[in-house]
């Protein structure tokens, strides 16, 4: 057999087993029965079903119409590492650095991001953006975000 | 004429300058506060509310009121601007707003949601004027059996909000149940999913959710495309007051989408929200043109914020009459009633008119308040879409940050919407849309409770569904529904098959 779409054969799997997680993961809970259903009754029957659902469409890239094979394509893991990495850079480092560093950093980090990246630009914006948002959450909405190392 | 009387007496106490002072001021704050990510309209209350404890009741409500709309309008045009819902019910706003942003009409399609809010908010005043009592009794009507049918007919109804694969759009609805399911199980108090991580014993944010498969998981699709080809927004942007056609269009679907509003809002849990998925859902069907949904149908911005914004209105009725809040917001509104000495209930009505009819009226003034405001801001915010890319996109990420961040002020939160993002990006890759997701994640827990009340009523017997009139006819319509969307996928797989064996 031939996979005649990657997009749909990848999705099928991670649907098969996202579901097997929760439905094995529910089985830790109780089940009940159908006259008093338990805390797991519900999760364990969805997993059932996410699972059945990704086995059609896993059997489904067998028989998909596409000529190039349906490819995933390239991951921009430039862009993806750079958002993701400074989110996580952001939660880790706000209680201990405080905003007025750890904001601009992850401003520095997001701009990374692109593929036109210069030194100016994310300079720019880190300088604009920390402003502002100085502004607008913790002088106008006096959010309570801690500012300086702790 | 008690309508009229009433409604006369209502504007007595909301048209005082004060008090218009009052729904402007409101009005301002919400949409300038709504339009910051994370920050909805809950968030947003919740933070004005300790400024208003020196006003009287009436000017309190009727600003809390403007509050309410100037919030969820600006939810409406973070939507369309940046594709991030601020609230549960512009999700649906975002599918072709958000597109028809990128084709340099958002001018238009924030005018058309202003205008289209503005006339079921009209229309969800009188009806709440004139039908309050009516249909309080049919939300008493509804039991567990009728909520879990409700519901099982609006995670069908998501499913035809995706253009794609029918089996993906499935797929992504029990995905998002499942989500729903990490949470402290409501009847026996068993935390589920929750890997003894206490921030995951009150479930997931839905904001983080939306936010992180929405608007990062879109970023980083950009960023991945060579910077010729990215053009996010069309540069000219065209018209910003709709055309005859543009209004032709969309007038018949705001009404449909004002009388479905009218009627779901009336639900406990999610009216406004349901209201807006099934007037999309309807939209979508009756469309000469169906296959334009999801890429800019002015009709999918129109009916789904018309549905909202009157779904918003009659969500009052419960709260008013019987005392009971329809959602988070109506719980913060009746607390703020009871801190201001008013209790809800049915005797508000005659116990104190002036304040209930005023009220009622205020609702409107706040529309038309949001009106007046934003379509002059129309320009101001199209205008923020011409900034470039590289300069655009970090700002979303540092506004979201910060709005995730304080939803409720856990870093925990931040590291979520990071795994999301590449939840939203897998998604993207690999031809998911993750609308029914959100969808059934709001819906999960409440449709789990409701189906095992009512396993619990009928011991067991899942005919309950089906002999309960209501239910009934409810499944009936998913049934119907359902195989309206299989059956041409069959049909045209069957040719497909049938050309290839010729």
């Amino acid at each position: 057999m031939k996979i005649r779409s990657q997009k749909d054969f990848v999705s099928g799997i991670a649907l098969i087993a996202v579901g097997a997680i929760f439905a094995i993961g529910a089985t830790n809970y109780s089940f009940g029965s159908s006259i008093r259903p338990g805390p797991g009754y519900f999760p364990f029957g969805l997993g059932i079903i996410l699972s059945i659902l990704g086995l059609s469409i896993l059997l489904g890239a067998f028989t998909a119409k596409s000529k190039d094979g349906d490819p995933i394509g390239a991951i921009p893991w430039r862009a993806l590492i750079c958002i993701v990495g400074a989110l996580v850079f952001f939660g880790y480092f706000l209680p201990r650095l405080g905003f007025l560093i750890s904001f601009p950093i992850m401003i520095a980090i997001t701009s990374a991001g692109g593929s036109e990246f210069t030194w100016k630009d994310a300079l720019l914006n880190a300088f604009i953006l920390t402003a502002l948002s100085y502004a607008i959450f913790i002088h106008g909405l006096q959010l309570s975000i801690p500012l300086w190392p702790a | 004429m008690d309508l009229l009387n009433n409604l006369a007496l209502g504007f007595q106490t909301s048209l005082s300058l004060a008090n218009l002072g009052y729904a402007f001021l409101g009005a301002l704050l919400g949409t300038l506060i709504g339009v910051l990510p994370g920050l909805g309209p809950i968030a947003t209350i919740a933070m004005l509310l300790p400024s208003m404890y020196s006003l009287e009741p009436t000017s309190a409500l009727i600003m809390l009121a403007g509050i309410f709309y100037g919030a969820q309008y600006g939810g409406s045009t973070t939507a369309i601007l940046i594709n991030v819902p601020g609230e549960a019910s512009s999700v649906v706003t975002a599918l072709d707003g958000y597109q028809m942003a990128r084709k340099g009409r958002a001018g238009t399609a924030l005018a058309v949601s202003a205008l289209g809010s503005f006339f079921a908010g009209t229309i969800g005043t009188m009806v709440v004027a004139a039908f309050a009592p009516p249909l309080a009794a049919l939300a008493f009507e509804f039991g567990a059996p009728e909520y879990c049918a409700l519901m099982f007919l609006g995670l069908v109804g998501a499913v035809v909000l995706a253009s794609g694969s029918l089996d993906k759009a499935l797929a992504m609805v029990v995905l998002g149940l499942l989500l729903g399911q990490v949470n402290t199980d409501v009847i026996t108090a068993v935390p589920r999913f929750s890997f003894d991580i206490p921030e995951l014993m009150d479930g997931i944010n839905f904001v983080i959710i939306a936010m992180g498969v929405f608007s990062f998981g879109e970023i980083i699709a950009n960023l991945g495309k060579p910077p010729e080809h990215r053009e996010v927004f069309v540069k000219n942007v065209t018209g910003l007051w709709p055309s005859k056609k543009d209004f032709k269009e969309a007038s018949p679907a705001a009404v449909r989408g004002t009388l479905i509003g009218c009627l779901l809002g009336v639900l406990p849990g999610a009216g406004p929200i349901l209201a807006s998925f099934t007037s999309y859902s309807l939209e979508k069907k009756l469309a000469k043109h169906p296959e334009e949904f999801g890429k800019g149908a002015i009709q999918g911005v129109a009916a789904p914020e018309a549905a909202n914004n009157s779904g918003a209105q009659t969500a009052f009725i419960p709260m008013l009459t019987l005392g009971i809040p329809t959602s988070a917001i109506m719980a913060l509104m009746i607390g703020a009633m009871t801190l201001m000495g008013i209790q809800p209930g049915p005797q508000v009505i005659s116990s104190n008119p002036s304040l209930f009819w005023g009220l009622i009226t205020s609702m409107w003034v706040g529309n038309l308040m949001l009106v007046i405001l934003n379509l002059p801001l129309i320009g101001i915010w199209v205008k923020l879409l011409t900034v470039p890319y590289r300069f655009l996109f970090p700002a979303i990420m540092a506004f979201c940050a910060i709005g995730v961040y304080s939803l409720s002020n856990s870093t925990f939160d931040v590291y979520c919407t990071a795994m999301f993002a590449v939840i939203g990006y897998v998604f993207h890759k690999l031809g998911f849309e993750p609308a029914p997701l959100i969808l059934g994640f709001i819906l999960g827990p409440m449709m789990e409770e409701n189906l095992r009340r009512s396993l619990l009523m009928s011991r067991g017997d899942w005919t309950i569904f089906i002999t309960r009139p209501i239910a009934a006819i409810m499944i009936a319509v998913a049934v119907v529904l359902m195989a309206a969307i299989a059956l041409p996928i069959i049909r045209k797989k069957r040719e497909e098959v049938f050309v290839e064996e010729e």
